[in-house]
């Protein structure tokens, strides 16, 4: 998914910048990082909504209830996913076609398993 | 006049933070598109940027808002379980949805779906934030993270909007009262 081309330049990138040597891999960290974080949003609600103990286990604040732990688990996951990829990649040249697509594809699943309709077929 | 606590609350969640987060969504996709787009011939300048920058941080602290305030202060007045006994389920707007026929899809269908996917906003909006943070001007030249993020953009619209249409049509059949009433002014 990605090749390893070092850019010259490591973001924040200036305004005088040589648009060619511009290195996208901080800005694919963060569109992929946040299709993940999109995709287990989905995902934890529907397991959540499907097994009675993973519910239980995710009530993090009693008032609030399971959503408590569905949304701050993916938000960790999130951040967590967003820190590793753009440690590996800033500066670098990426495959940002591949990998916006892919980050696209994780936020239309996450997107369809959060409809209660379509979770409930699971 | 007079409000209720929780009806503040309410309001400060969908119309402060909800609705002014729909109204700026559709002037960040105007300005990521126009101003990134390839083929505009116009550079935008520090100014520019730095306006843009800003515009779009405070849209994701608008959204991060809107979520927080949605789950941790007026989603557990929703939920709320009536004791035993109890006959009249207005303090309950979730039971109440749920105690007819007519009103059960506003909870199963809308806010089963509003709950979670209204955080697609602030995570679509905050990698936005941070890309334009990142490179500025250089977005158009990066046609496909462009692309990409704009396309999140779009999608954190459509989640800020369905969970803003569930959100005024529950709270139109099931609202959430109750709490301290607070008196705003005195009428004539």
């Amino acid at each position: 998914m990605r090749d390893t081309v070092p850019a010259k330049q490591i973001p924040p990138v200036s305004a005088d910048a040589d648009p060619s040597s511009i290195a996208g891999g901080a800005g694919a960290a963060a569109v992929l990082a946040a299709g993940i974080g999109s995709f287990l949003m989905g995902l934890f609600a529907v397991i959540a909504d499907k097994s009675a103990s993973i519910k239980s286990l995710m009530i993090f604040s009693r008032p609030t209830g399971p959503l408590s732990g569905v949304t701050t688990s993916a938000i960790v996951a999130w951040l967590v996913a967003w820190v590793v990829l753009h440690a590996r990649w800033r500066g670098k040249n990426v495959a940002l076609r591949s990998i916006g697509t892919a980050a696209l594809v994780l936020l239309a699943l996450g997107f369809l398993l959060m409809f209660p309709p379509l979770a409930d077929l699971f | 006049m007079e409000i209720t606590e929780r009806s503040l609350w309410t309001l400060i969640h969908g119309m402060g933070f909800g609705a002014l987060y729909l109204l700026a969504c559709s002037g960040a996709l105007v300005e990521l598109y126009r101003r990134y787009c390839a083929h505009n011939p116009a550079q935008p300048t520090p100014r520019d940027e730095a306006f843009l920058r800003v515009y779009l941080t405070v849209m994701a602290v608008l959204a991060w808002l809107a979520v927080f305030t949605g789950a941790y202060i007026i989603y557990p007045w929703y939920r709320a379980v009536p004791p035993p006994g109890t006959s009249g389920l207005s303090p309950f707007p979730q039971r109440l949805l749920m105690s007819s026929p007519h009103t059960v899809g506003w909870h199963s269908l809308g806010m089963e779906w509003k709950e979670h996917v209204a955080w697609l906003a602030p995570i679509a909006i905050t990698m936005a934030a941070a890309v334009v943070w990142q490179y500025g001007c250089h977005l158009a030249s990066l046609r496909p993270l462009r692309a990409v993020v704009l396309s999140f953009v779009w999608v954190s619209l459509v989640a800020a909007g369905i969970a803003g249409f569930f959100g005024a049509m529950i709270n139109k059949n099931a609202p959430v009262e109750g709490g301290p009433v607070i008196h705003v002014m005195q009428g004539e």
